[in-house]
């Protein structure tokens, strides 16, 4: 994703030129204008319209009769809110770590002429082709204490197993992170290796005459050179993370009590099901907000020091 | 004289009349009925087909448009959105005061022209009625009436443990321990908000009467919220929690009641809708299985009614199909059909119930017999009592105290009264 | 490609037979609900109220299959999932076309064509990747509804098309960036037009991105379920919706097996998509999208 390429201008530089070429200069902006205005008013304007909302007692349907901030200090009041926010924390963090560890480590693995590989890549990264309306009654069943993974364990004779966070609120957020890391982490694991197989062989085989080890060589050498992966990558997680609703829904249905919440069920489950359509607006702002205050700095310093170094 | 002869045949008769009189009219005759509902179970759904089919004799287009999904939570989201763009379905299961949001919108179109030919105020109890009316005038047409206070009980399990149906809160826990040592499960459960809130309002009746539910549940009395008496109400519904089995957390009500089928768990606190899965199994009331008002709750019958509202159509044949819809569902046919699937008794109570089954007769019995004594009372677990919004507030105090193994009696009860507040 | 452990010390075996172990378990742990899914899908309900979910199927059948294509009921329908499978097809076909053909043109304008603000430009189209769908959702029935499309086949395609473009331009862009520009300035000083340059020079070296974007798009889109479920009609609910439907319906008697062959069907085009092009797929990822 880097910002410097060699930069082609446009031909308007070029004197007297004709309709045509005036076109031809405007063509790329011409190609480029229907994504934007799409953009500017599908994802911008939305945003707005929400912005608007979240000022508004809207209930069952959207109204204008404005209330200024009052949707968002009962929000600040609400705990299930926090719950929820608290949750997005735990769970967008480990998701994101976890992702990134299993998925380089698997494409490390993966990438020491592994015999059958295309086999064993496939079985990685198949999950993400599943939807958790395909996988979540069967994430419920294993991960249900008296039917799945617990059960199975204490048949083959381990009487005293126990893997109960399903059922446990103080536990069942983490859950979650299991669930979504088996869905994801497979693709991290084809991204970092598609970064492996990009990594030029000559600088490994450079370090290596300086006889450096595998560990080493992997720590110092290869993995910093993955570091344009891993921003692709954290995107793509914290995207998945952020937008993670039908893994609660089928899951967890937010419960047991409301532990495991996250803010895109609070927000739908406001909206829609409690007609507070309000108050849910005024949830999807701050969660924006939230996207925005950790992707921005993140974006500008990797940019930045991609543009430097 | 119309009013003397069968309203189909009539119908039929004006329907002769157009066609005799033009062909076109005729053609528009047969209207289109978008039906949004979430009857997506086999037995549920083939009960109603039989509507279908109906309309479908009556020359009317039925589009079925079924969205499952947490008790109806997914329809209302699709027809929300529907709304918004401008197009909702001609008719949609909608129930309880959301029908009053519904009409405070404008969106809703009258059924007064059917409920007066079809003798609606006559036929269908003042309770019912209430609810399909928006501004005085019927808006939907309900479908039955649901008993949420049943406890459903496995007459072998008990047996075992020596234990005698209870009918007393007292009764119930006492039994639950013999249940337990006998080595069963006492009460079948699905840790989901709205079932505990199921076992809460039961619970709620049982420990304080029909007219302290009605100042806490309906009217949202902050005094009675914030009172002793619910505090009392909150601890004996968090010792129920005792007779339930750990693994309960996010489990469907109708795994619930399979526990209770295949004698794994002695008793399920449940609506009425929980027999289907009975009769599913070919099991008979009062002798595989036993069904009773809820222990304490013997003179209250919390009610939960479906019901079809219409939404404002422009096309005079939809409108048409709207009003032979409407029609259709009071009938005895699918009445009939509909509620012997669905274990509810039917919306009219002078059908003949020959057919149904103690349970649905002992229902109807208690419905008639609550509603002169002052205890028929509406579900605030299955939003009967309160708009969506409070009833949601109620919900997230209820589970997270039943789940929450620190919060007292006390904090929940004034956790309750903000809840209340916080959405007036 | 010399970074690999092969010299045959007893020590090398060790790490080696270390290696294959984790590798294994992982595949355990991915392959467990897909396994737990078949097996269920294709035993009698009896053998799957008595047994453990991972027992092997002792009496596979293939009726509950048939019974989830053809005749299970989702709603008063009885007809299986089949009607809904290709709905979801003519939903998904065009929304990938379309949204993949924007986002190349998307990708080529933004890195071969630079101008000011261009990157800016890539910057605010980005941010529709991380939009909450849940958001969206009231605005856009509301705009569906001006446009005359609410509840229709086109409707559905355009919503799909407006929110995978912010990623298939991502994509593309990537994957430009890294194609080297001095072909395209050469072609611009023969005075090649916008297009031609496109279709001459970036579109015959585009496969393996093109194959990323479809795989990407085609997965996202086939296991949509709110958009779906929001502004479908009845006629036009697409796989996943009647999948719910039949999944997530609380009474009668659950006929796991039904519902389990049911998603694997509904699964199916998108794991056959993963197992047949993942190999593209990663090699597209290689060839650029996330180099730098």
């Amino acid at each position: 994703m880097s910002t410097v390429t060699t930069s082609t201008r446009p031909v308007d530089a070029a004197p007297g030129r004709t309709a045509a070429a005036r076109l031809q200069a405007w063509l790329p902006r011409l190609v480029l204008s229907p994504s934007i205005a799409i953009s500017l008013f599908f994802v911008y304007g939305f945003m707005l319209w929400t912005f608007i909302l979240s000022l508004t007692n809207s209930r069952m349907l959207p109204s204008y009769e404005f209330v200024g901030f009052a949707q968002y200090a009962r929000l600040m009041e609400n705990e299930r809110w926090w719950v929820a926010a608290t949750n997005l924390g735990i769970f967008g963090g480990l998701f994101v770590i976890i992702c990134l560890g299993l998925g380089l480590l698997l494409a490390i693995l993966l990438d020491q002429r592994i015999r059958q590989e295309g086999a064993l890549r496939t079985i990685y990264l198949y999950p993400m082709a599943l939807s958790f309306i395909v996988t979540g009654v069967v994430w419920k069943w294993l991960l249900n204490p008296g039917l799945g993974i617990q059960a199975m364990v204490r048949g083959w004779g381990f009487e005293s197993f126990t893997f109960d966070w399903l059922i446990d609120p103080k536990m069942s957020v983490y859950t979650l992170v299991i669930a979504a890391v088996w869905q994801a982490s497979g693709f991290v694991m084809a991204l970092f290796l598609a970064g492996l197989r990009g990594i030029d062989d000559s600088i490994i085989k450079a370090a290596q005459l300086d006889g450096a080890g595998l560990p080493r060589i992997y720590w110092r050498v290869v993995i910093p050179c993955l570091r344009p992966v891993v921003f692709s990558a954290v995107m793509i997680l914290s995207h998945i993370a952020i937008k993670s609703f039908d893994l609660v829904v089928a899951l967890t249905g937010g419960g047991p009590g409301y532990s495991s919440d996250l803010p895109a069920t609070f927000m739908y489950t406001h909206a829609f099901t409690r007609a507070q359509i309000g108050l849910g607006s005024a949830s999807a702002m701050l969660m924006l907000g939230g996207v925005l205050a950790i992707l921005i700095p993140y974006l500008y310093s990797e940019l930045r020091s991609r543009k430097h170094g | 004289m119309p009013a003397l002869m069968p309203a189909r045949a009539f119908r039929k008769t004006l329907l002769g009349l157009a066609v005799a009189g033009s062909l076109g009219v005729a053609q528009a005759q047969a209207g289109d009925v978008e039906v949004l509902h979430w009857w997506t179970s086999g037995g549920e759904a083939r009960a109603a087909n039989v509507l279908k089919e109906l309309m479908e004799e009556e020359g009317h287009h039925w589009e079925d448009f079924a969205v499952a999904g947490g008790g109806g939570e997914t329809a209302m989201t699709v027809l929300k959105s529907r709304a918004m763009s401008g197009n909702p379905p001609s008719a949609a299961q909608i129930k309880g005061p959301e029908i009053q949001e519904w009409g405070d919108l404008g969106l809703l179109g009258s059924l007064d022209d059917v409920a007066e030919s079809e003798g609606w105020d006559e036929k269908l109890p003042g309770v019912v009625a209430d609810v399909m009316k928006h501004d005085g005038q019927y808006v939907a047409v309900p479908v039955n009436v649901h008993r949420v206070n049943w406890l459903w009980a496995n007459p072998e399990v008990l047996e075992e443990a020596g234990v005698a149906l209870p009918t007393t809160l007292d009764e119930m826990f006492a039994a639950g321990e013999a249940i337990r040592e006998a080595g069963y499960v006492p009460l079948a459960h699905g840790g989901q908000a709205w079932q505990d809130a199921t076992v809460f309002e039961t619970v709620l009746l049982a420990t304080a009467g029909n007219d302290f539910y009605r100042r806490t549940m309906v009217d949202l009395d902050p005094e009675a919220l914030g009172s002793e008496q619910m505090i009392e109400a909150l601890e004996n519904f968090k010792r129920m929690r005792e007779l339930m089995d750990d693994d309960m957390s996010g489990r469907d009500w109708n795994i619930a009641t399979s526990m209770v089928i295949s004698g794994k768990a002695a008793m399920q606190l449940m609506g009425d809708w929980a027999k289907g899965e009975f009769t599913a199994a070919g099991l008979e009331p009062g002798k595989d299985y036993l069904c009773v008002p809820a222990p304490g709750t013997e003179h209250s019958f919390t009610f939960n009614i479906d019901s079809l509202a219409m939404f404002r159509v422009s096309e005079e044949a939809d409108q048409e199909a709207q009003r032979t819809l409407a029609r259709l569902v009071l009938e005895p046919e699918f009445q009939k059909t509909f509620n012997l699937a669905k274990g509810s008794i039917p919306a009219r109570p002078d059908l003949d119930m020959s057919e149904f089954d103690q349970c649905a007769r002992k229902s109807l019995e208690d419905f008639q017999r609550t509603a002169d004594e002052g205890g028929l009372v509406p579900s605030m677990a299955h939003g009967m009592a309160v708009r969506s919004d409070v009833q949601g507030a109620i919900f997230d105090v209820v589970t997270n105290f039943f789940n929450s193994p620190d919060m007292s009696a006390e904090q929940a009860a004034q956790r309750m009264v903000s809840a209340a507040q916080a959405v007036m | 490609m010399d970074n690999v452990i092969r010299r045959r010390t007893p020590g090398a075996r060790l790490a080696r037979a270390v290696l294959y172990t984790v590798l294994i378990l992982a595949v355990l742990f991915y392959l467990m609900p897909l396994v737990v899914m078949l097996f269920t899908s294709i035993k009698p309900l009896d053998e799957i109220r008595a047994g453990s979910l991972l027992a092997m199927p002792l009496d596979p059948t293939f009726a509950p299959w048939a019974k989830a294509w053809g005749e299970a009921c989702t709603g008063m329908r009885c007809e299986g999932v089949s009607v809904y499978f290709f709905n979801s097809i003519a939903i998904v076909v065009p929304a990938v076309l379309i949204s993949t053909t924007i986002g190349a043109l998307n990708g080529y304008a933004l890195t071969k064509w630079r101008f000011k603000g261009s990157e800016l430009v890539f910057a605010l189209m980005l941010f529709g990747c991380f939009i909450p769908f849940q958001v969206v959702l009231l605005p856009m029935a509301q705009t569906l509804g001006w446009l005359g499309l609410s509840s229709s086949r086109a409707g559905l395609v355009l919503v799909h098309v407006i929110f995978g473009i912010a990623f298939t331009t991502l994509f593309f862009r990537n994957f430009y960036v890294s194609v080297p520009s001095e072909l395209v300035s050469a072609a611009k000083l023969d005075g090649a037009g916008f297009f031609r340059i496109f279709w001459r020079i970036l579109l015959p070296v585009s496969a393996p991105i093109i194959v990323v974007s479809v795989i990407w798009q085609f997965t996202q889109i086939w296991n949509d379920f709110l958009f779906g479920v929001a502004f479908s009609a009845h006629d036009t609910q697409p796989v996943t919706v009647a999948l719910n439907n039949l999944v997530n319906t609380s009474t009668g008697v659950k006929e796991y097996n039904v519902d389990m062959a049911a998603a694997m069907i509904a699964a199916l085009p998108t794991l056959v998509v993963y197992v047949l092009a993942g190999k593209y797929f990663v090699r597209g990822l290689t060839a650029g999208s996330v180099k730098g």
